[in-house]
């Protein structure tokens, strides 16, 4: 067996990043045991995902292990270790859905966005991911979109959502340049 | 008179803060200065977003599937002219719907009816009572009347809560912690984020009337991340519980203390196991042990530890104030009080109804739920998610209490209830099961780390018509094994799905194996899709719709599908019109 740091380096990737955005989080919870999966969520909300620089600064700063951290990362599926789009297509696989047509809808987006679950679009709008359940089961299938839940969905409802938002951002960035 | 409107998740998903602005707009325009109530989820889920008004006598006129265009008629007809708008009326106090009044309702008793944002509209309806006499009561009264009650733990297991209770008193130590399991992770279950939404008070005067009872100070509740709104709910419940003296140092003068924080889940269905939900509160991996110790012995930092359920905690304040007589006087003979399902599924009316035990499933899912969507035939309903199992249609009149359930083979879980019907393949939905259960395996357990792998690639085959002779064996035989070696109730539990729909619809697995048929017309490696050349009109819709451009034809010839490209989503039979139906599905 290999040393997990490799493992790390290999799953994580990074860019430049501003590791005082941690200051507040770590100076409220260093001090407080069982606090390792409340810091990684806080960091995960500044940073959008968990890069290993921000895992291994975290691992220092409250005296564990990288392996510990690393390893509390990939436990949960809440953790997300490569950067998302701007959207998360949170793709609902809920026995409810299921049996209501969720697979359909998950080939139209994969389709439409031309990306499987768990990938982000080139241009980096769009992460679809799939979660196990959203608790909307009565609106089944549902998706999720950065908090905002759609449902009931056919595949060409859920398709033309998301074109929608591709279209607001299109329109906003070309005001933008405008400008 | 007022307007009250549901804005839970649902009715939001479904539209309701686009209904509270159309509304506010038309108030406005008719300079009417009524007030606009926002509660949770009444439970009415099919017919989101619902508007109640509630006129100057106090009766309540519900509306459903409002959209912000049917505002102006009901202000105009109803709130200014006195007229109910008949078209949309789902319910009315006078006269209530099939689907709640066959209800009975206790855990879910102020839920679609308070504000969940004001403890004022809580305490107007006898919150808090319970907490206040229960201060004055001994600990040990206290833990009597939760045994008179007969009430069991609402998280699945079914273990009395009293004795649970009872355990984690007596167990010694200065420190002990009052956990609230609101990890609700089954697919398909709804109930704990519908209660924690719509009377958040409700979970926390549970849990201070238990953490007075076991003699702790301090309250956890593991909330799933997946639920923002319940946990803004939460925040802003507790602030207000502390403002008020209820929560806090020394509760309404007395010298009982309680303070209650929330921490998040990550997303690991495994964490609804106590010792794994323990080990993911301590910050680590939500890795379950061996039991005993149990939690009531040596729980969150190795303290007694007494764990409960949303629901369960929900009940408690009801008990206290009415009594535990009272709450046995409802329910079966061993099950008592009631129990919340969300139902979902191919079902007519789904959402979150609330029933005495002892009510048969069929009652559930017919005189409440309305039957089957379309009129279809019901093939099963499944019940306690992924550790449960398929109840079939000659065991609908099974009444729904813990030992019944368990003796089909299902479990009762924490309450979903998943109807399918002729159209649902049943190795699919097993296969779908064991899917999510192999990958919320924690991998402690080498039984359920590679059995349940093993099972799913099995099932896998058997869908896509590679299945072999002496797999259904194999499948019982593996099955066995994951049961017996593993740790915790997930492993445990893991091969319900597939046990109880190889018991019950054998015949599916073997058509699958033997003819490589899917009955049910799911599995996409064992079904074409055809056009009825003789039926086909040539109009082209189905080629416009087909994601990959396989379907070619010209005007006045029949279309063909191209079977070498063919995905089989389906999309050519929706969209052919009924008068028409030249797509054939074999």
């Amino acid at each position: 067996m290999g040393c997990c740091c490799q493992e790390m380096e290999n799953h994580c990737k990074d860019e430049n990043l501003d590791l005082n955005l941690l200051k507040d989080i770590l100076d409220e919870y260093r001090d407080q045991a069982g606090s390792l999966v409340t810091v990684l969520q806080k960091a995960q909300d500044i940073y959008g995902y968990l890069p290993l620089t921000v895992l291994r600064y975290i691992a220092e700063e409250m005296k564990v292990k990288p392996a510990q951290v690393y390893g509390v990362a990939t436990f949960y599926t809440q953790f997300r270790l490569t950067p998302v789009g701007k959207y998360v297509i949170l793709l609902c696989q809920g026995t409810a859905c299921h049996v209501n047509g969720s697979e359909r809808i998950e080939t139209a987006l994969c389709q439409e966005l031309k990306i499987k679950p768990g990938e982000t679009t080139p241009d980096k709008l769009f992460t679809l991911t799939n979660v196990a359940c959203l608790g909307c089961c009565s609106l089944a299938p549902v998706m999720m979109i950065n908090g905002q839940a759609y449902g009931p969905l056919t595949p060409d409802k859920a398709v033309s959502i998301v074109k929608d938002i591709y279209a607001n951002e299109q329109q906003a960035s070309e005001g933008g340049e405008e400008s | 008179m007022k307007i009250r409107i549901g804005l839970g998740s649902c009715g939001i998903a479904a539209g309701a803060l686009k209904v509270m602005e159309a509304l506010k707009e038309e108030l406005d325009s008719h300079n009417l200065k009524i007030e606009i109530q926002q509660t949770g989820c009444i439970g009415m889920c099919h017919k989101e977003p619902l508007l109640d008004i509630i006129d100057d006598n106090g009766q309540t006129f519900t509306y459903g599937k409002i959209t912000e265009k049917d505002v102006k008629a009901i202000i105009e007809e109803h709130v200014i002219a006195g007229n109910p708008v008949e078209k949309h009326l789902v319910n009315s106090s006078q006269n209530p719907n099939d689907f709640l009044g066959e209800q009975v309702r206790v855990a879910l008793r102020n839920c679609g009816i308070i504000d969940p944002e004001q403890i004022g509209h809580y305490t107007e309806r006898g919150g808090y009572e319970a907490l206040k006499k229960a201060i004055t009561m001994s600990p040990g009264d206290i833990i009597e009347e939760i045994k008179t009650s007969g009430l069991r733990g609402r998280g699945g297991a079914g273990f009395p809560t009293w004795f649970k209770w009872n355990a984690a008193r007596n167990n010694p130590g200065e420190i002990k912690y009052i956990v609230c399991n609101a990890d609700e992770g089954d697919p398909g279950a709804f109930m704990d984020r519908s209660v924690l939404e719509s009377d958040p008070h409700s979970v926390l005067e549970g849990m201070a009337i238990a953490g007075y009872a076991i003699g702790a100070a301090e309250g956890v509740i593991y909330c799933r991340a997946e639920y923002p709104l319940a946990i803004r709910r939460l925040e802003l419940a507790i602030k207000q519980a502390k403002e008020k003296d209820l929560l806090g140092s020394n509760i309404l003068g007395s010298t009982f203390s309680f303070n209650i924080r929330i921490k998040q889940g990550a997303g690991a269905f495994v964490c609804g196991e106590e010792t794994a939900l323990i080990a993911s509160l301590e910050g680590e991996r939500g890795m379950p042990r061996l039991k005993p110790p149990f939690p009531a012995q040596s729980g969150y930092w190795g303290k007694p530890t007494n764990i409960n359920n949303v629901e369960t905690f929900a009940n408690i304040p009801w008990i206290i104030a009415e009594g535990g007589k009272a709450f046995a006087a409802m329910g079966s003979q061993t099950s008592k009080g009631t129990k919340v399902f969300a139902l979902a599924g191919k079902i007519k009316r789904g959402g979150l109804v609330e029933v005495p035990m002892g009510l048969s499933l069929r009652d559930v899912i017919y005189k409440i739920g309305g039957g089957i969507k379309e009129d279809r035939n019901f093939k099963a309903v499944q019940l306690g998610g992924p550790s449960g199992g398929c109840i079939p249609v000659d065991l609908l009149d099974t009444p729904v209490e813990y030992e019944s359930i368990t003796a089909t083979g299902a479990i009762m879980g924490s309450g979903g209830m998943v109807v399918m019907d002729e159209t649902t393949c049943m190795v699919d939905v097993a296969r779908f099961f064991l899917d999510f259960t192999q990958k919320e395996s924690c991998g402690k357990c080498v039984q359920c780390r590679i059995g349940t792998k093993r099972m799913l690639e099995i099932l896998e085959r058997i869908c896509n018509g590679e299945g072999r002779p002496g797999d259904i064996e194999l499948l019982q035989e593996i099955a066995l094994k994951v049961g017996e070696g593993s740790l915790c109730g997930l492993g445990q539990s893991a091969p319900n799905p597939v046990l109880t729909t190889i018991r019950y619809f054998r015949e599916e697995y073997e058509a699958h194996i033997n003819e490589k048929k899917c009955p049910a017309m799911q599995c996409k490696a064992l079904i074409t899709y055809r056009i009825d050349p003789d039926k086909c009109k040539s109009c082209a819709l189905c080629a416009k719709k087909c994601p990959v451009n396989c379907i070619t034809g010209e005007k006045k010839k029949p279309y063909v599908i191209d079977q070498e490209q063919c995905i089989k989503c389906g999309n050519c039979m929706e969209v052919c019109p009924t008068k028409f139906n030249a797509v054939i599905v074999e």
